[in-house]
């Protein structure tokens, strides 16, 4: 029993946690990008139609990888380049990808996906309660593990995290220096993109293998309010995910053990929790302050 | 031009050999010729001072120079080979470096983190932070490599600024006005680094409008006024005086202080035990803070920033209450827990540091900021029966302000950003004014406010004084209060001192109070520098 609630509740943090990192490592650079739901529902109907045709779903994850990155250098070119309202302009861009979206996927609607094999690792797999949960996973499990490690490691120990972190500190100061402030970002922005549109996929071909019209279902605004949860921290990111996955089946199986109460207000729950996190978070200033990149959806003109 | 060796003859004058030759360098911004040709030379080992007053086209010049602004025409020599610095980068590549006025420091990171963004190896990070405590030994600048910049006073950023400048090598160093924030010991230690570096034949060009520092320092000085070169000289050479009139064209009106303080004022700004904690990690708490202010007096608050005047100024204005209500008393009334509307109709009126965003608001017209801040107190004058604004009284008001303080603009009613910084003061200081509030607190009067507009505004505040009202006056710029108070008290860490007489105080005393001694022992104080 409990080695299945672990399982799921892997499947429901894993697409959450892929999308906040890609959106952290955004957000660290001084981007906000409000695309993040759009981009990955562009991933999902990209990647579950690639798969259905070719019959590969590494080819779906590839495609919706591309696809997402491919939104999200929209994204840039219209804020970065254009400069853009941040906000406004990620907006638009969920809009149009739902909407998009739901058109390409007309003719999806219905048919039998292709779910994505598990990796078993033999031996380990095996091991009392968590066994499955960590060795019998999706391969996009072990994917979004490592994103977390490389993300971390890359913020913090190397020496293009740190410029991607002072980017988003300070632009001015970063401009003076000599550092390509908008390269940064592009850099970030695509990355992020190229994680949503993962995230997507792992929606379409691993979580429920179909495809049905907005299957993101407001997953990629709970990974945008986890970003803001986990204080912009990868590993507090990955805590985040976990929880917000074991809510969202904690309202499963309050069901199913068939306590009343009404589904509308369960399905809600998420969101009422992270609302919740918000208050909290932003009561305390120091957590926010020190870790919040200060420049935070500013637009960055050079002076010539 | 003939060509002379470098190196050997390191501290020469004249013509040949400089390290950098600047030619009709020309930038504009719209209308505005921000540089007007400007020509400059500097020599190898030379301290070069660029005086002039704000808006003359200084930091114009030295963006130009250090690639963050593309010049519209003219050209740049370095090592007699004309070059387009493209960016900042290049310019780092070429060997000039930079410190800024306002600092291009990440808060966020650490000191060692900040300098090892800008060099262009990638040497690790414990390594970086190695090298920077050995040049800060050498050099005297004490500074400790992983600390969080924002946890730093101004003093200790700045030294970060310099060390990370030193650290890229660079042949020529720009120092955008280093001396504004310091204390007068700071800006001794300075100095003295500069000295060093110019024997070791590094060239400086040292950009200031205080005089005494750039006769005692520079060796040449380049003086720009409304974007021109007004002279070159060498500043020895020269008076305070004659660089003061090179640097304002005319004669500027010195302030002058009319009549003595009726010691029987009655107080009408009383503090009494005043802390409040500080609401943020970057902010300061204040400890226990007693002042009062009589009627007629001009009393200053001195300090170097960050010592937590930003947090008494918004603590006395009401922006932030009091848990007790008897911890501010406006003309003798508690007025601890009134917010600003309640302490303004009291008769007490506040003039924060920051001009745009704070004590105007930008995209606003001039007559529509007067109607932000005294809607509440001539509710009757703009207020109309049916809580409509009376423009008409609005635009007489804004205009009688105008005239009164010598606001030069452009346009009928312009919007607050359109305003110089000095025009924009004026007029903020005017609309408080126009009050004739009993009580005056103002947060820098005139920082980066040109000379003749700062004379002005010391001028109104101490009439007002004399008018019978008591004022308040935060500022870091100690000529300012020594000029227009009557006594000085000194802010360092959330604390405030007992306030000095004038006739007692001198720079130096002042001075070691910024630093943290208390007056009874007032020993240099090293420990408190660094904390």
């Amino acid at each position: 029993m409990l080695e299945s609630v672990l399982v799921t509740i892997a499947t429901a943090a894993t697409p959450l946690l892929i999308a906040a990192i890609g959106e952290l490592v955004v957000e660290r650079s001084g981007v906000l990008n409000l695309g993040v739901e759009g981009m990955m529902v562009m991933g999902a109907v990209t990647g579950f139609g690639i798969a259905i045709t070719t019959g590969s779903p590494w080819l779906g994850v590839f495609a919706a990888i591309l696809v997402g990155a491919a939104f999200a250098l929209l994204f840039g070119f219209l804020t970065l380049t254009l400069v853009t309202n941040q906000v406004a302009t990620g907006l638009a861009l969920t809009l149009l990808g739902l909407g998009v979206s739901g058109m390409i996927g007309e003719a999806f609607i219905g048919l039998p996906g292709v779910k994505m094999a598990p990796w078993v690792i033999p031996g380990l797999s095996d091991l009392p309660v968590v066994g499955r949960f960590l060795f019998a996973q999706a391969p996009l499990f072990y994917v979004s593990i490592l994103l977390v490690i490389g993300v971390g490691y890359f913020l913090f120990r190397t020496r293009a995290g740190l410029t991607l972190r002072s980017v988003g500190d300070n632009h001015d100061s970063a401009h003076a220096l000599g550092i390509r402030v908008i390269g940064v970002r592009y850099a970030a922005v695509l990355f992020g993109g190229a994680c949503a549109g993962l995230a997507g996929a792992y929606l379409s071909l691993v979580y429920t293998p179909q495809w049905i019209e907005n299957m993101t279902a407001g997953r990629g605004w709970i990974a945008l309010a986890l970003v803001v949860f986990a204080s912009w921290r990868p590993w507090r990111v990955l805590a985040g995910a976990y929880l917000f996955g074991a809510v969202s089946i904690g309202q499963l199986h309050a069901q199913v053990i068939g306590v009343s109460v009404p589904s509308q207000l369960l399905s809600a729950l998420p969101y009422l929790a992270t609302i919740a996190v918000l208050v909290l978070i932003s009561r305390n200033r120091r957590l926010t302050m020190v870790n919040t990149p200060a420049c935070l959806g500013r637009p960055f003109v050079p002076a010539r | 031009m003939t060509e002379v060796g470098a190196g050997v003859d390191q501290r020469h004058e004249g013509e040949g050999g400089e390290l950098l030759e600047v030619r009709g360098l020309t930038k504009t911004f719209g209308a505005l010729k921000a540089c007007d040709a400007i020509d400059l030379s500097i020599g190898k080992g030379e301290i070069h001072a660029l005086l002039g007053e704000n808006g003359a086209g200084k930091s114009t010049l030295v963006k130009m120079l250090f690639g963050a602004l593309e010049p519209a025409a003219g050209e740049i020599r370095w090592k007699r080979r004309v070059v387009a610095i493209q960016s900042p980068g290049e310019a780092r590549r070429l060997g000039i470096g930079m410190v800024f006025q306002h600092f291009s420091l990440f808060e966020a990171l650490t000191a060692a983190e900040n300098i090892m963004l800008a060099l262009d190896d990638t040497t690790p990070i414990l390594q970086v932070a190695e090298r920077a405590r050995e040049l800060s030994k050498a050099y005297g600048l004490p500074l400790d490599p992983f600390a969080h910049v924002g946890d730093l006073s101004v003093g200790e950023r700045q030294r970060i600024e310099i060390i990370r400048c030193l650290l890229q090598k660079p042949d020529l160093i720009i120092l955008d006005e280093p001396t504004s924030v310091l204390t007068p010991q700071e800006a001794d230690r300075l100095f003295e680094t500069l000295e060093t570096l110019r024997d070791e034949g590094k060239s400086i060009l040292y950009i200031s409008h205080r005089l005494e520092e750039v006769k005692r320092l520079c060796d040449r000085a380049t003086v720009l006024r409304h974007g021109r070169v007004v002279s070159h000289c060498d500043p020895r050479r020269e008076t305070a005086a004659s660089l003061a009139r090179m640097m304002v064209g005319d004669e500027v009106d010195t302030v002058k202080r009319v009549g003595s303080v009726d010691a029987s004022g009655q107080s009408l700004l009383e503090v009494k035990g005043l802390s409040r904690p500080a609401a943020n990690p970057f902010a300061v708490s204040l400890r226990e803070i007693s002042l009062s202010v009589r009627a007629g007096e001009v009393v200053g608050i001195a300090g170097v920033a960050g010592n937590g005047q930003g947090e008494l100024f918004e603590a006395l204005s009401g922006e932030a209450l009091q848990d007790k209500a008897g911890a501010i008393r406006v003309r003798g009334t508690d007025a601890g827990r009134l917010g600003i509307s309640g302490r303004r109709l009291l008769g007490a009126a506040f003039v924060p540091e920051e001009r745009l965003g704070h004590g105007a608001a930008p995209q606003m017209r001039l007559s529509e900021n007067l109607f932000l801040s005294r809607h509440v107190t001539d509710a009757g004058a703009f207020v109309g029966a049916l809580g409509t604004v009376r423009s008409g009284a609005l635009a007489n008001a804004a205009a009688r302000i105008v005239e009164a303080m010598d606001v030069r603009k452009g346009g009928e009613d312009p919007e607050a950003s359109a305003l110089s910084g000095g025009n924009l003061q004026k007029f903020i200081i005017g609309r408080e004014l126009d009050r004739q509030p009993a009580v005056m607190i103002v947060n820098q009067p005139t920082w980066g406010v040109d000379a003749g507009a700062a004379a002005r505004i010391r001028q109104a505040l101490i009439d007002l004084a004399r008018s019978g009202s008591a004022v308040l006056v935060i500022s870091q710029d100690l000529d300012e209060l020594f000029e227009i108070c009557d006594s000085v008290a000194v802010m360092h860490d959330g604390r405030l001192s007992a306030p000095v007489p004038i006739a007692e105080a001198t720079f130096e005393k002042i001075g070691l109070l910024m630093g943290g001694a208390t007056p009874e022992r007032a020993e240099p104080p090293e420990k408190a520098e660094t904390a």
